[in-house]
C-alpha cells in the first residue's frame, strides 16, 4: 500500500530532516513512527500526505509515485488519507457538525448523505450530542476526537495521526487510542507518529523509529 | 444529482452566503459596480440616440443634383433610370415648376419672382443616402457631376463630415471611459475577493489539507464575482433606466421644437441583459485573476 525508498528531504536553509529512508507498510497494517522531537516524524508524516515531497527518492502510495505526481492530481491522492494533526486545524467559526461535512462537500456527496454519515462519524467518537456546538466550546480531548470523525467520515483507506495525544491528558488520550483501535480493527491502516510510549504500551504494532532523520528500524 | 452539479450548487450557495452575512460591503460595492456600468452604458445610450436624431434630420445626408436649364424629358429620365441603377439610396424629383412654387410661398419671395420675365430654377433630384461615410457621399457627389446634363451637385459635407467626427469622438471616449471603468470594476472585485480570501485563509488551509482541488476551492469565489458583477450591471441598468424616464419628458419637448419626430430609445431588455451579462464576465474575470494570484501562497 505504502513503500517509501531512501527517501531524503533537505530544506533550502540546509537542514536534512529525513536521510535514505525506506520501508514499506502493507494495507490493514498498524505502524507507530517513533523518535525524539526534531526526529523526522511530522516531516514524514507531510511526505506521505504529500504535503511535502521527499528531495530524493521515492514514496509510492497506492501505486502512485507522490515525488513524480501532477500537482493537480494531489487532492486526489490525499483523500486516500485521513489526515489527524497535532493541532487539530478545525474551523473555528464552524460549529461540530460543519467541522465534519467539509470532507464531504469537497468530493460533493449529496446533503442528506452527507449529513447521515457525519453524524455516524460523530456518533462513532461519542461527539453526536455536541453536533450543534462551536469547536472552541470543546474539551482538548473532544477536539481531537472531532478532528478523527472529520478524517474518517470519507472512509479513507489509511489513517495518518501527527502526535494526536499530545497535550492531551491520560484518561482523553487512553479514548483516542481506543477510538484509533476499533478504525484499524475493522480494516483501516493507521499509521501514528508519537514520541509517546504509552501507546505502544497499549497497543503494540510495527514501531519505525527515526533518529536525526535515520530510519534505525522496524519490529512487528 | 451528479457530484459536479452538487459541488456547483454548493459554490453558489456559498457565495450567495457570503454576499447575504456582509450586507453593507455588498451594497457599497454594488453601489460602485452599478455606477461604473451605468456612465458608459448611459453614454453609449446617449450616442445611439444623437445617431439617431442626426439621421433623422433633413438635409444631413442629402445631395442635391440641379439639372441644366435646357435638360428635357429624355435626360431627367436617363437621370431617373442611373439613380435607380445605383440603388445607394432614396431619391425624389423636384421639377422647376415645383421649385419655384415652393420659393414663392416663402415669406417676401412672391414679389420678387413675380418681376421675373422667366423661371430661373432648374430641375432637381433630391437623393437622400442611407448610413453612408461623409467619404462615400462625397464620392456619390463626385460621381452625380460627371452625370449628363447636370449642371451642379450640392453636398453640405462639412456639416455631415463635423457631425461624424463629432459621434466618432463620442464613440471612442465612451469605449475609453468603459474599459477604464470596467478595469476598475475588475479591480474592485479583485480587492473583495482578496479579503475574503484573507478571511477564509484557515478554512482553505483545512481544505486544502483534506483533498480540495484548485477548482473546489476557486468556485464559489468566482461565483460570487460573477453574481456581484451581475447585480451590479442590473442595478447600472436600472440607474439608465431610471434617467432615461426622467428624461423622456424634456427631452421629447426639445425636440419637438425643432420640429422632430424621433423618439429617444431607452434599454431594451436585450441591453439590461447584456449590462448584466457584461457584469458577470468582468466580475469573474477580477475574481479569476485574485484567486489565481492569492491562492499561490496556500501551495
Amino acid at each position: 500500500m505504502i513503500s517509501a525508498s531512501a527517501v531524503c528531504k533537505r530544506y533550502p536553509e540546509g537542514l536534512e530532516a529525513l536521510r535514505d529512508v525506506s520501508f514499506a507498510i502493507d494495507s490493514g497494517e498498524m505502524v507507530y513512527i517513533t523518535g525524539h522531537s526534531g526526529a523526522g516524524k511530522s516531516t514524514l508524516c507531510r511526505l506521505l500526505a504529500a504535503i511535502e515531497r521527499p528531495t530524493s527518492g521515492s514514496i509510492v502510495v497506492n501505486g502512485q509515485n507522490i515525488a513524480a505526481l501532477r500537482r493537480s492530481a494531489i487532492p486526489y491522492l490525499r483523500r486516500n488519507f485521513g489526515l489527524i494533526f497535532q493541532d487539530q486545524k478545525l474551523l473555528f467559526d464552524r460549529s461540530v457538525i460543519d467541522n465534519v461535512l467539509l470532507p464531504l462537500a469537497i468530493v460533493g456527496l449529496p446533503p442528506k448523505e452527507a449529513r447521515r454519515r457525519a453524524q455516524a462519524a460523530l456518533d462513532k467518537v461519542g461527539l453526536l450530542e455536541r453536533e450543534k456546538a462551536n469547536p472552541i466550546a470543546l474539551s482538548g480531548g473532544e477536539q481531537q476526537r472531532l478532528a478523527i470523525a472529520r478524517a474518517v467520515v470519507n472512509r479513507p483507506a489509511i489513517l495518518l495521526a501527527d502526535e494526536p495525544t499530545a497535550n492531551l491528558d491520560e484518561e482523553s488520550a487512553a479514548a483516542i487510542l481506543d477510538i484509533f483501535t476499533a478504525f484499524h480493527q475493522v480494516g483501516v491502516t493507521l499509521i501514528i507518529a508519537t514520541h509517546d510510549p504509552h501507546w505502544m504500551a497499549r497497543r503494540p504494532a510495527r514501531v519505525l523509529q527515526l533518529e536525526r532523520g535515520r530510519l534505525l528500524g522496524g519490529e512487528a | 444529482m451528479s457530484a459536479f452539479l452538487i459541488l456547483h450548487r454548493n459554490a453558489l450557495r456559498d457565495a450567495l452566503r457570503r454576499f447575504v452575512t456582509s450586507p453593507l460591503n455588498s451594497l457599497l460595492s454594488l453601489l460602485v459596480i452599478g455606477i461604473a456600468l451605468a456612465l458608459p452604458s448611459a453614454g453609449w445610450l446617449l450616442l445611439d440616440n444623437l445617431k439617431g436624431i442626426a439621421g433623422n434630420a433633413s438635409g444631413v445626408r442629402q445631395i442635391s443634383l440641379f439639372m441644366a436649364l435646357d435638360a428635357n424629358r429624355k435626360d431627367l429620365d436617363e437621370i431617373e433610370s442611373r439613380l435607380r441603377e445605383l440603388n445607394a439610396g432614396e431619391w425624389r424629383f423636384v421639377s422647376r415648376e415645383d421649385a419655384l412654387e415652393h420659393l414663392k410661398s416663402s415669406a417676401g419671395m412672391e414679389e420678387i419672382i413675380a418681376s421675373l420675365p422667366r423661371n430661373p430654377l432648374p430641375h432637381a433630384f433630391v437623393f437622400e443616402a442611407g448610413r453612408a461615410s461623409p467619404t462615400d457621399l462625397e464620392q456619390l457627389a463626385k460621381n452625380f457631376s460627371g452625370w449628363p446634363k447636370v449642371d451642379h451637385v450640392q453636398l453640405d459635407s462639412s456639416w455631415v463630415r463635423r457631425l461624424d467626427a463629432f459621434l466618432r469622438i463620442g464613440q471612442l471616449s465612451v469605449v475609453l471611459l468603459g474599459g477604464l471603468l470596467a478595469g476598475a470594476l475588475v479591480t474592485i472585485t479583485f480587492n473583495t475577493i482578496r479579503l475574503q480570501i484573507l478571511g477564509q485563509a484557515a478554512e482553505i488551509e483545512v481544505a486544502r489539507l483534506i483533498g480540495a482541488t484548485d477548482a473546489f476551492i476557486r468556485r464559489p469565489f468566482q461565483y460570487f464575482g460573477a453574481l456581484q458583477g451581475a447585480l451590479g450591471g442590473l442595478f447600472a441598468a436600472s440607474l439608465v433606466v431610471t434617467a432615461g424616464r426622467l428624461l423622456a419628458e424634456p427631452v421629447g419637448e426639445l425636440l419637438a421644437l425643432y420640429g422632430s419626430s424621433f423618439v429617444p430609445r431607452g434599454l431594451s431588455l436585450e441591453d439590461v441583459a447584456a449590462l448584466t451579462a457584461i457584469g458577470a464576465v468582468l466580475g469573474w474575470v477580477g475574481a479569476q485573476i485574485s484567486v489565481s494570484i492569492h491562492l499561490r501562497r496556500f501551495g
